[in-house]
C-alpha cells in the first residue's frame, strides 16, 4: 500500500504548478527531506519491494535451499519472486506441525471456533491486497475478484462455525447389547499435508485449508505453484491472528518437487491431493501410491482433469476426511 | 588456536603407564613443581595460554558448516550411534525402565541387525546392578554417575563411598563431578586430590573402572576455566573429560567441546597420554552429532574418532539419529511414531 501511495504522489508531482504544492509532495513522500528542497524536485523514492517467504512454525524463513522462482500475473508480466521451497523446508514444516498439533487439538472446540472466526475478521481487513493479488494472478476483473474474496471470507466463517458442531453431526451414541454407554466421536487425524488447488488461488485455498483446521489438525500447505501470492498473504494473516504457531505452515514452490516427500513422510498422517490436478510433473495417482507405504489417509481430487467448482456449497466432506472415529465404552453402573 | 603448554624434555616424561605413582610423577613433571599444592597448580594452570572466546566461537561455527552427505553421512551416523552413552538419570527411574533402555542399547532398531549397538548405558548408582545384568555378554559398558551427582556437594568420604558402591556393583565406567566451588575459589589441590582419590576407588580390589571427570562447564563461566579444569583433570589421571551433568544449562556446546578437544590434543602431544572427551546434555539432533564429529576430526584428529576416545552423553539423540538412518535407507522421512519412546 505504501508503495502504491508513493507512486501516486510521484505521478502528481510534475502536474503541480506552485511551490506550495511541491512542499506538500515533499512532506508526503520523505519526511527527512529538508525544506531547502522546496525549489528542487523531490528525490525519487526508492521502492520498498516485498520479499516473499515461507511460513514455518510461526516464522517467515527463506527457503533453506536459498532458491526463488518467478511468479507472473495472468497476462505474463512479472509479479514477484517467491521462495522455492525444498524437501528440507517440508521436513521442518512437518516438525513444526507435529509440535503444534496436540495444543490445537486440545483447545476447546468453542475456542478453535473463536480463533478461526478472528482469522475471517483479519481476512476482511486485508481485502484490498487479496483483491489485487487475485485479480492479477487469476486475470479477473476487480469486481469479480471482490466477489471471490467475499466468498473466501464467507467460506472461512462457515467452517469456523462448525468447530463445536461437527461432533454432534458426525458423532453418535450407539445402541449396544450390554450395560454400557457407547459413544463415537470424531477426533483430528493429526498432521495433514494439503496440496492447494492450482487454479483457484484464494477461494480454493481457503476451501481446502479451513476444513482441515476445524477438528484440530495441524497443516502443512503447499500453495498453488503459479499463483502463490494469496497463500503468502493468508500466512501473514494467520501470523497476526490467534492461530498458534506451527498449526498452519505454508510452502511455496514446485508442487512436483515437494509433494512426493510429504506423501512419503512417515510422520504425516493424511494428505489432500487436490492440488495435484493441473500440477506440472506429478499426478495424484503417483502420490497416492507413495502415500500407501505408510497407510496415510488420502483425499483424492474430486475430478481427474479439472478443479471442482469452488463456489458450490461445500458440505462436511473435507472436514470429515481428516478425522478418526473414537469410540468409548462406559459402564452404566447399576 | 594451538595452545602451547610449557615445553618439556620428552625423554623425561613417563610413558602412558597409568599407575597412581606414575600419574603423580607425570603431573609433577608437567607442572615442574616438587609438590602439587594450590600455589603450584595455580601457577601452572594460570600459565596456560588464554582462550580467545571470539576465536573459539568462530572456529566452532565454522566447523558446524561442513556438509556431510551420502556415504560419509551414513558412516558418521553409525559411528555416532556407537559413541552414545545412552543415559537415563531421572528420579523416576525404575528397574523396568533401565532394562528397556538396555534393550534399546543392545539393538537400537528392532529387526535391523545392521544397526550397531551403543557404547554404554549411563545410570544412577543404584541401577548399576540391573543395567549390568541387562547388558551382560554384549560388550556394552555400564557407566554410573557417582560422587553425589549432579551437585557433588557431599563430604569426600561420602563421595568416595558412593564411587566404591558403584564399582562394587560392577560399573565399568564412573562419571564423577568435580567440586566446582573449590575450583572457582582457586582450591585446585582439593579438586586434584578428589580426582586422584576417586580414581583409586575405581581401581580398588583389582577392578579397572574408567574414570570420566565431569567439569560442568555451564558453571565454569569462562573458556579459560574450561581449559584449566581440563588440564587439571587430565593431570589428576582422568581417562575421559566430560562437559556436563546435563542438569545445568547451558550443557554441552560446540565451542566448549572444541576447547576441551584442544586440551586433550595438547596433553597427548606433551605427555603421550591420550584422554577421551565426552560432551553431554543438549545434543539432540543427528545434525548436531555430525558437527561434533567434524570438530573431533579437525581439532583432535582421527585417533579420537572411536568410541574408546569420544562419547556422546545423550538420551534423545539416539532416536533422531535412527530417524536419519531410516531416511537414508528408505529415502522417505521417518517419524517419532517409528522409534521407541525411551
Amino acid at each position: 500500500m505504501a508503495a502504491a501511495k508513493a507512486s501516486a504522489v510521484k505521478r502528481t508531482a510534475p502536474q503541480g504548478d506552485g511551490a506550495a504544492e511541491d512542499d506538500v509532495v515533499v512532506e508526503a513522500t520523505t519526511a527527512r527531506a529538508s525544506s531547502s528542497s522546496a525549489q528542487s524536485p523531490a528525490p525519487a523514492r526508492i521502492d520498498v519491494r516485498k520479499t516473499y517467504k515461507l511460513f514455518i512454525g510461526g516464522a517467515f524463513p527463506r527457503s533453506e535451499s536459498g532458491r526463488t522462482y518467478e511468479v507472473t500475473t495472468a497476462t505474463g508480466s512479472f509479479a514477484a519472486n517467491a521462495a522455492q521451497g525444498s524437501r528440507k523446508d517440508a521436513r521442518e514444516a512437518v516438525v513444526a506441525a507435529r509440535a503444534a498439533q496436540p495444543g490445537w487439538a486440545g483447545a476447546t472446540a468453542y475456542n478453535r471456533g473463536q480463533v478461526l472466526y478472528r482469522v475471517a475478521e483479519l481476512l476482511e481487513g486485508r481485502r484490498e491486497q487479496f483483491v489485487a493479488e487475485v485479480s492479477a494472478g487469476e486475470g479477473l476483473s476487480t469486481d469479480a475478484a471482490h466477489a471471490v474474496v467475499s466468498d473466501a471470507v464467507d467460506r472461512w466463517v462457515w467452517y469456523a462455525g462448525w468447530t463445536d458442531k461437527v461432533a454432534q453431526v458426525a458423532g453418535s451414541a450407539n445402541p449396544v447389547a450390554g450395560p454400557y454407554f457407547n459413544i463415537s466421536a470424531p477426533e483430528p487425524t493429526g498432521v495433514v499435508a494439503l496440496l492447494a488447488p492450482q487454479q483457484s488461488s484464494l477461494l480454493g485455498l481457503v476451501s481446502v485449508l479451513a476444513p482441515a483446521l476445524v477438528t484440530g489438525n495441524a497443516v502443512v500447505l503447499v500453495s498453488s505453484e503459479r499463483r502463490p501470492l494469496p497463500a503468502i498473504t493468508l500466512a501473514e494473516v494467520l501470523a497476526t491472528s490467534d492461530v498458534p504457531k506451527g498449526v498452519v505452515n505454508v510452502l511455496t514452490g514446485r508442487t512436483a518437487e515437494i509433494a512426493p516427500h510429504l506423501a512419503g513422510h512417515m510422520d504425516v498422517n493424511a494428505i489432500d491431493l487436490t492440488g495435484a490436478v493441473g500440477a506440472d510433473g506429478v499426478t495424484w495417482g503417483e502420490l497416492e501410491a507413495i502415500a500407501a507405504d505408510n497407510v496415510k489417509r488420502v483425499l483424492r481430487p474430486e475430478l481427474d482433469e479439472a478443479e471442482e467448482d469452488w463456489t458450490r456449497s461445500p458440505g462436511l466432506r473435507r472436514v470429515l476426511a481428516f478425522t478418526e472415529t473414537k469410540t468409548v465404552w462406559h459402564p452404566k453402573g447399576v | 588456536m594451538t595452545t602451547t603448554a610449557p615445553s618439556h624434555d620428552a625423554d623425561a616424561l613417563v610413558p602412558a603407564g597409568r599407575g597412581s605413582a606414575q600419574i603423580a610423577d607425570l603431573a609433577r613433571t608437567v607442572t615442574g613443581a616438587a609438590t602439587l599444592d594450590d600455589a603450584s597448580l595455580r601457577r601452572y594452570l594460570h600459565g596456560l595460554p588464554g582462550v580467545d572466546k571470539v576465536g573459539a566461537d568462530g572456529r566452532a561455527a565454522q566447523l558446524g558448516t561442513r556438509s556431510i552427505k551420502t556415504t560419509a553421512k551414513a558412516w558418521g551416523l553409525d559411528l555416532a550411534i556407537r559413541m552414545i552413552d545412552l543415559t537415563t538419570l531421572e528420579g523416576a527411574d525404575t528397574p523396568g525402565k533401565v532394562r528397556a533402555l538396555a534393550a534399546k542399547a543392545r539393538q537400537p532398531v528392532p529387526g535391523d541387525p545392521t544397526c550397531p549397538p551403543v557404547a554404554a548405558v549411563c545410570v544412577y548408582n543404584d541401577m548399576v546392578g540391573v543395567a549390568k545384568e541387562a547388558v551382560a555378554g554384549t560388550g556394552i559398558k555400564v557407566a554410573a554417575v557417582s560422587t553425589a551427582f549432579p551437585s557433588g556437594r557431599a563430604s569426600s568420604a561420602v563421595r568416595l563411598l558412593d564411587t566404591a558402591d558403584a564399582v562394587a556393583a560392577g560399573a565399568d565406567e564412573i562419571d564423577m563431578v568435580i567440586d566446582r566451588g573449590a575450583f572457582l575459589s582457586g582450591r585446585y589441590a582439593k579438586v586434584y586430590e578428589d580426582i586422584v582419590a576417586t580414581r583409586e576407588a575405581c581401581h580398588a580390589g583389582g577392578r579397572d573402572a574408567h574414570l570420566k571427570v565431569i567439569l560442568e562447564t555451564g558453571e565454569l563461566v569462562t573458556y579459560d576455566n574450561v581449559r584449566r579444569a581440563s588440564w587439571l583433570a587430565m593431570l589428576a589421571g582422568a581417562d575421559f573429560i566430560k562437559t556436563s551433568t546435563g542438569k545445568v544449562a547451558p550443557a554441552a556446546t560446540l565451542p566448549v567441546t572444541v576447547v576441551m578437544l584442544e586440551a586433550v590434543r595438547d596433553f597427548r602431544r606433551d605427555t603421550g597420554v591420550q584422554v577421551g572427551v565426552k560432551p553431554a546434555g543438549g545434543i539432540k539432533t543427528a545434525k548436531d552429532a555430525l558437527k561434533y564429529l567434524v570438530a573431533v576430526n579437525e581439532v583432535a584428529g582421527e585417533d579420537w574418532l572411536d568410541p574408546d576416545w569420544f562419547r556422546f552423553g545423550a538420551s534423545s539423540l539416539l532416536n533422531d539419529v535412527l530417524l536419519q538412518r531410516e531416511k537414508m535407507r528408505t529415502g522417505w522421512y521417518s517419524g517419532p511414531d517409528y522409534v521407541t519412546v525411551d
